[in-house]
C-alpha cells in the first residue's frame, strides 16, 4: 500500500516555522551508517546518513531491526560489517579493518531494562560514569552532576539502590548516568516500553526536556507512535531490517502507510495547530488550524500565537459526510476525503482525509463506510475523539 | 588420650590456602573466558577443567608424578634451576593441589560470570569502562557469592585430599605428611585415638566451614539486575 499521490501539495504541510528542526548542523556534523548484519536467517541492511542534531527516532515493529542497529552503532554486534563514522570520526569500517571497541566510543545509552549497576546506588551509579568521561570536545560548559541531578530529579534517589526504585525512576536514574558519560550520541533504547501508562507520563516531560537542556544529538528507538510524534524532529523508519522511510515527523507520519508498520489501533497522524486563544471559565484552549478550530483541555505552558504539536490516533477519528448535530464531541474538521484502503480480511478501512495541510487518518468499520457510501474526493467531516499534546514549551 | 602431633594439621592449613589463593589467579581468567567465549575449543577447556572431579586420585597423582619426576622435562628443568626435587616437596604437593582442585575455584565462578549476563559488562562498556575495568568494578563485585563458594570449595577440598598427596608427596613428617595421610597413617600402625582426634577435628572443620558459607552466603545481597 503505497501513499495517496500528493493532490493537495503536501509541500505545504511543514511550514510552520516552529517544527524543532534544529539549526541545520554543519556539514559534517552527521552519523554516516552503512551496515549490514547478518544472522539466524535476519539480514538488516541500513544504509542513511542522519544529522548529528536534534532527535532522530528510529521507529519500526518488534523485530524489525532496531536494536540490532543500536547494537551495531553501540559496538556490540560483533557480526555486522560496513562503516559507522560519527562527524567523520570513524567506529567501523570493515574493509580498512577499523572496528573501535564499544569503551572508545563517545556514546551515551539506556536500555530498555535500565541495566543500573545493582551493587552501588544511584549516586555510585552516576559517579561510575562521571569519573571514566571525558567532556567531548569543543564543548565549553560539559555537563556537570548538578545539572543532570537537577534536570532528572535525581536528588532523593541519590542514596537509593536500583532494587529499590519504580521503573520509571530506574529510567531516570539510567538516563543521569548516560549523560554523565559526557557523549557526543544519546541512544534511548525504548526507555518507555517496560512502563505502565502512568509511569510513562510521568518520565514523558523529562524525556521531552533532555534534549532542549542539553543538546546531545540523540536517537530515540521505539515502536510507539505517540512517543515519536511527541519527541523526534525526524523519523528513521525500520521494517524488516531495512530502512522503508526518513524524513521530518510531520511527513514521515503524514506519508508513510504506518498500518503494517505499527501495533493494531496505533496508526496515527500529527497536526500543527497555533494557539489562538485561552479560556479561563472552561479551563480550555483554543487552537487554529488552517483556519479551523480545535479545543483541548487548557495547556499551560503555551502562549496564544505559540504552536502545539498534536497526535490524533485513527482509532480516535469517526467520519461524517454531514456536519453532525450537536455531540459531546467537541472538534469537527472538515476535509476531503482522499483515499479509502479497505482491509478485507478485517472488519476494518482506513480514510485519509486531507484537512488542507494536514492529513488525518481515520480507521473505520467497512460497514460504515458503505453505509456513508464514502467515495474519494467527496467532502467529509472528521470527529476527533481525543487528541495527545506535545507537552514541549516553545515548539 | 595421646594428643597427636599438630604439624600435619599446620601443614594441611598451608596448603590448602596456597592452593586456594594460586587458584584465585589461575581461576578467575580461565572462568571468565569460558563464560564469555564463543570458541570451539570451549568445550575440550570445559572437559579438561572439569576431569580432576571424575578420575581416581590414584590416576592423577600417578601422571603427576610423572610429570615432576626428575627424569621427565618439567621435573628435570625444576632440579635444574633450584637443586631441589619437584616430588615429596611442598611446592610439588602444591602444584598436584591446584590442578587437583581447579574445578572447584573454574566451576562455581564460571557459574557466578555466566548468571550475570551482558546486561551490566555492556552497560559499563557503555560508559567508557575497559573491558578490565569492567571486570573489577562490575563483574567482580556482581560475583562475590561465587567467589566464596569458590574459594571455600577450593580450600575446603584441598584439604580433604589423599591420594594424589600419597602419590606425588608421600608421607614426610612436616614436609609433606599432611593431615589426611597423617589419619591414614595413624591407623594402619593402629593408633586410633589419635586417628580419632584428628579425623574427629577434621569433620568438625568441614561441618563449620559449610555452616559459615551458608550463613554468609544469605547475608550477601543478592543482586538482581
Amino acid at each position: 500500500m503505497s501513499p495517496e499521490p500528493d493532490a493537495m501539495g503536501m509541500a505545504g504541510s511543514t511550514g510552520s516555522g516552529s517544527v524543532a528542526s534544529p539549526a541545520s548542523p554543519p556539514p559534517e556534523a552527521r552519523l554516516e551508517v552503512d551496515v549490514q548484519v547478518a544472522f539466524d536467517g535476519f539480514d538488516l541492511q541500513v544504509e542513511q546518513a542522519i544529522p548529528a542534531a536534534g532527535v532522530t527516532a528510529v521507529f519500526g515493529p518488534s523485530g524489525s531491526g532496531k536494536t540490532t542497529l543500536l547494537r551495531s552503532l553501540l559496538g556490540f554486534e560483533t557480526r555486522s560489517s560496513g562503516r559507522i563514522a560519527l562527524n567523520g570520526d570513524v567506529w567501523l569500517d570493515s574493509e580498512a579493518g577499523v572496528a573501535v571497541p564499544p569503551h572508545r566510543r563517545p556514546i551515551g545509552c539506556t536500555f530498555q531494562d535500565g541495566r543500573l549497576f545493582p551493587h552501588l546506588d544511584v549516586e555510585g551509579n552516576l559517579r561510575y560514569a562521571d569519573r571514566r568521561s571525558t567532556p567531548a570536545p569543543g564543548v565549553a560548559a560539559p555537563i556537570t552532576r548538578g545539572d543532570v541531578v537537577d534536570a532528572l530529579d535525581l536528588e532523593p534517589l541519590l542514596d537509593r539502590r536500583p532494587s529499590t526504585l519504580s521503573g520509571g525512576e530506574r529510567q531516570r536514574a539510567a538516563l543521569g548516568r548516560a549523560l554523565l558519560s559526557r557523549p557526543r550520541l544519546l541512544l534511548l533504547d525504548e526507555p518507555l516500553s517496560a512502563l505502565d501508562r502512568r509511569r510513562k507520563a510521568e518520565i514523558m516531560p523529562y524525556l521531552l526536556a533532555l534534549h532542549p537542556r542539553f543538546g546531545i544529538p540523540t536517537l530515540y528507538v521505539s515502536h510507539a507512535v505517540d512517543e515519536v510524534a511527541l519527541l523526534a524532529d525526524r523519523v528513521l523508519v525500520l521494517a524488516d531490517g531495512r530502512v522503508q522511510a526518513f524524513g521530518g515527523t510531520v511527513e514521515v507520519l503524514e506519508q508513510l502507510d504506518l498500518a503494517p508498520l505499527t501495533e493494531r489501533f496505533q496508526a496515527a497522524a500529527v497536526l500543527e495547530a497555533r494557539v489562538s486563544a485561552h479560556d479561563d471559565e472552561y479551563r480550555l484552549t483554543w487552537l487554529d488550524l488552517d483556519g479551523q478550530r480545535l479545543s483541548v483541555p487548557r495547556i499551560e505552558h503555551l502562549a496564544v500565537g505559540e504552536s502545539a504539536r498534536l497526535l490524533v490516533r485513527s482509532r480516535d477519528v469517526s467520519l461524517a459526510t454531514e456536519r453532525p448535530s450537536p455531540t459531546s464531541i467537541r472538534n469537527v474538521l472538515s476535509g476531503v476525503l482522499v483515499s479509502l484502503q479497505q482491509d478485507e480480511s478485517t472488519a476494518f478501512a482506513e480514510a485519509t482525509v486531507d484537512l488542507g495541510s494536514h492529513r488525518l487518518r481515520a480507521r473505520i468499520t467497512r460497514a460504515s463506510a458503505a453505509e456513508l457510501d464514502l467515495t474519494v474526493g467527496s467532502p467529509v467531516f472528521a470527529l476527533l475523539k481525543s487528541v495527545s499534546l506535545d507537552t514541549r514549551a516553545g515548539r | 588420650m595421646n594428643l597427636p602431633e599438630l604439624g600435619p594439621l599446620w601443614l594441611s592449613l598451608q596448603l590448602a590456602a596456597a592452593a586456594t589463593a594460586v587458584l584465585l589467579v589461575l581461576g578467575t581468567p580461565l572462568a571468565w573466558w569460558l563464560s564469555g567465549t564463543r570458541s570451539r575449543l570451549k568445550p575440550v577447556i570445559e572437559a579438561v577443567t572439569a576431569l580432576p572431579l571424575v578420575l581416581p586420585p590414584t590416576v592423577l597423582g600417578f601422571y603427576l608424578l610423572l610429570l615432576m619426576s626428575p627424569r621427565s622435562w618439567l621435573g628435570g628443568l625444576w632440579v635444574e634451576v633450584t637443586d631441589t626435587t619437584l616430588t615429596f616437596s611442598f611446592t610439588g604437593l602444591l602444584i598436584a593441589s591446584v590442578v587437583y582442585s581447579l574445578p572447584f575455584m573454574v566451576q562455581p565462578l564460571q557459574a557466578a560470570f555466566e548468571s550475570l549476563g551482558r546486561g551490566p559488562l555492556e552497560a559499563a562498556a557503555a560508559l567508557r569502562a575497559s573491558p578490565l575495568d569492567a571486570f573489577l568494578t562490575v563483574a567482580a563485585p556482581l560475583s562475590l557469592r561465587g567467589f566464596l563458594t569458590a574459594a571455600v570449595l577450593t580450600f575446603a577440598h584441598t584439604i580433604g585430599e589423599f591420594g594424589v598427596v600419597l602419590m606425588v608427596g608421600g608421607n614426610i613428617p612436616g614436609k609433606t605428611r599432611v593431615i589426611s595421610i597423617a589419619i591414614y597413617e595413624h591407623v594402619e600402625t593402629l593408633r586410633y585415638a589419635e586417628a580419632h582426634t584428628l579425623a574427629a577435628g577434621l569433620l568438625l572443620f568441614a561441618f563449620v566451614v559449610l555452616v559459615f558459607v551458608y550463613v554468609f552466603n544469605r547475608r550477601l545481597p543478592v543482586h538482581v539486575a
